[in-house]
């Protein structure tokens, strides 16, 4: 037998006993006290580790060399050299605003672009009737665990047949679709466009393009933020392909910061100046919408 | 049905009512059926035309480039039937490369597992200021395999790093993370486990919040303790989840590139290759001086049947597991 409703609590037990019927329910899992302090602190130790490598590569990129030989464990208050180890990271050869340019052009395209396309065929998958539609779904889930990382040969041959080896749209083009969005966006679409709507604009006389325009896109608005995020992310943080594809000449941000690595690997303070403004779009991006990445994380796994 | 729902609903309703003309009319309602026919297959076909191109192909190419002599700059060359595999399966590196994959996915996933699971019990509290902690645990996700691997590169250095030089201050003598084969495995997990615990975590906490509270209520009505619930209604009911988490981790486990190549400056996973991994070894054969593309294509395509055999695995194990346990667990809430 389920409890009574809240607004049936209200009505027989008064309004005190349905806010407290509602505080109850609210909570799911775990206990409805409130945990003690040990909690707290575990959560803070796993929080402060995650901080304290990034903590400690800041404190590297604000001393120098000589320091960082003489004390290997760094004073916890950064001694100050920070900005000109990062000028020196923006004057060195590794072309960190060309690097940050393109990383910026292929992240941007390939999120735009998944987002789009995803949320097109999640449409046509979720809402529409086609012959060959749930044999095409199934391809599309089995194709989630390819590991098309490991075509990276005949790519590289085909990039380079067609001189795009050293170009952006090599490193574009690959990231233009990706299976995890379709199955995501049909997932999303499914529960959260009605019928109804699609049907109430077809009968308005609108075109199939003109329903996904202005029905099926507005609907999916929540589930594409969350895809273009994880995309502008996975596509900003990705190495191995651009690494491979651009070389140094014409680098994403990460390949340019490995580059100091392997050019100036006895200046530390260098490196991890180089390293610490990698890091800064990101973060920006995380403390504007890390509610979001949250949030898409927690919903992709019950429905995955 | 090979249309869609909505057109005959479209015709009956204009065929039901006859005070309104219908709009369309000869070439634009055949136009309209077209529309209807299409553009299902239409919208999906970005998708696919794309991932044909860039993912399928080459994947498939590869076992066709695997079979030929093929050189990065002279290009293609003679069919040689199996001497690439043979080739690769005989070097010491290839070997090596895949024991260390192997060896840093183990040494990552299990206690990354462990931890995600306590984190995410914890999380699944009644928390004040939920979504902080839920954003602090995030947070290294959006730092880039490539920062992580300066950083713990750095850390985790054999003379002057600070984890070699805090173990010195406990009597602990100095540790070869980069030097010997196991430490600079553990060196190379603690950066996967750093950037994707936080995340997984996040995975596992939505899990336990879709556990029927009734289950928790049983267990409290029978007498079991917080700790008790924990391994008899959470992790139970966790583990299709478990088995979700594993399964994407080995897919990118099993591919893993970024870390163990920038773990130093060389970027050749060590000196007697110690921390080389099976995607690094096809990096070097390939790219580095052999510049062999037949040779680099045969060790993908030897570690993309790895792969799919271990994701076979992985999933008859968990249709096994899953069908225990759920036939377990509906015991369980009888009793």
């Amino acid at each position: 037998m389920s409890a009574p409703s809240v607004p049936v609590i209200a009505q027989t037990a008064g309004k005190g006993a349905a806010r407290a019927a509602a505080r109850k329910r609210s909570k799911v899992g775990g206990s409805d006290r409130r945990p003690g302090w040990v909690t707290y602190l575990i959560l803070a130790l796993a929080i402060i580790a995650s901080i304290l490598p990034l903590y400690y590569a800041f404190l590297l990129a604000s001393s120098n060399s000589a320091y960082i030989a003489q004390n290997p464990i760094p004073s916890l208050i950064p001694q100050g050299e920070f900005f000109d180890n990062v000028s020196r990271v923006l004057n060195s050869d590794i072309q960190f605003w060309k690097a940050l340019g393109n990383s910026i052009i292929v992240a941007t395209i390939t999120s735009l672009s998944v987002v789009l396309f995803s949320t097109l065929a999640g449409f046509s998958f979720s809402k529409l009737r086609f012959r060959g539609r749930n044999g095409l779904l199934v391809f599309v889930i089995a194709t989630t665990a390819v590991p098309t990382q490991l075509g990276i040969v005949p790519l590289f041959i085909v990039m380079s047949q067609l001189h795009w080896t050293g170009k952006l749209v090599a490193v574009i083009v690959p990231g233009l679709v990706t299976a995890f969005g379709v199955f995501w966006m049909t997932q999303y679409l499914e529960g959260a466009l009605p019928y109804e709507l699609i049907e109430a604009s077809r009968v308005d006389g609108a075109s199939m393009i003109r329903s996904f325009w202005h029905v099926a896109l507005p609907a999916a608005r929540p589930a594409a933020v969350m895809l273009g995020l994880f995309t502008f992310v996975g596509s900003w943080t990705n190495f191995f392909w651009p690494f491979i594809v651009l070389g140094s000449e014409n680098p994403t941000l990460p390949v340019a910061v490995q580059l100091l690595q392997a050019s100036y690997f006895k200046d530390m303070a260098l490196i991890m100046a180089g390293v610490t403004v990698s890091i800064v779009p990101l973060f920006v991006l995380f403390f504007v919408a890390g509610r979001q990445l949250v949030a898409g994380i927690m919903q992709g796994a019950v429905k995955g | 049905m090979a249309t869609s729902t909505t057109s005959p609903q479209l015709n009956r309703g204009g065929q039901a009512d006859p005070g309104r003309t219908p709009r369309r009319v000869g070439f634009s309602q055949t136009l309209g059926r077209w529309d209807v026919k299409l553009s299902p297959y239409l919208y999906v076909s970005p998708f696919f035309i794309l991932f044909a191109l860039t993912g399928l192909f080459p994947l498939l190419y590869t076992a066709f480039v695997s079979v030929h002599d093929w050189n990065l700059i002279g290009g293609k060359g003679d069919f040689v039937g199996f001497e690439n595999y043979a080739y690769v399966l005989q070097q010491p590196n290839f070997w090596k490369g895949i024991r260390n994959t192997f060896s840093i996915f183990f040494i990552s996933t299990i206690p990354q597992l462990i931890i995600a699971i306590i984190l995410a019990a914890l999380l699944d509290a009644n928390l004040r200021a939920k979504t902080f902690w839920r954003m602090g645990v995030l947070l290294p996700y959006v730092v880039a395999p490539v920062a992580v691997s300066l950083i713990f590169g750095k850390l985790f250095a054999d003379q002057s790093g600070i984890i070699n030089t805090l173990l010195g201050k406990i009597g602990i003598d100095p540790i070869g993370w980069h030097a010997q084969v196991l430490p600079s495995h553990i060196a190379i997990a603690t950066m996967v486990d750093f950037r994707w615990t936080g995340y997984n975590t996040l995975i596992l906490l939505a899990a336990m919040q879709a556990i029927p509270r009734d289950l928790y209520e049983a267990a409290v009505l029978d007498g079991a303790s917080r700790v008790r619930q924990f391994f008899s209604v959470t992790v139970p009911m966790l583990r299709p989840t478990i088995i979700f988490v594993v399964i994407t981790s080995t897919i990118g486990g099993l591919q893993i590139f970024d870390e163990p190549r920038l773990f130093d400056q060389t970027g050749q996973g060590g000196p007697s290759r110690q921390w080389m991994t099976a995607t690094m070894y096809i990096y070097e054969v390939g790219w580095g001086n052999q510049k062999s593309f037949g040779r680099a294509s045969a060790v993908a395509w030897i570690l993309f049947l790895i792969i799919v055999v271990v994701g076979i695995i992985n999933f008859s194990l968990t249709r096994r597991i899953s069908s225990d346990e759920s036939s377990k667990s509906r015991k369980k809430v009888r009793r």
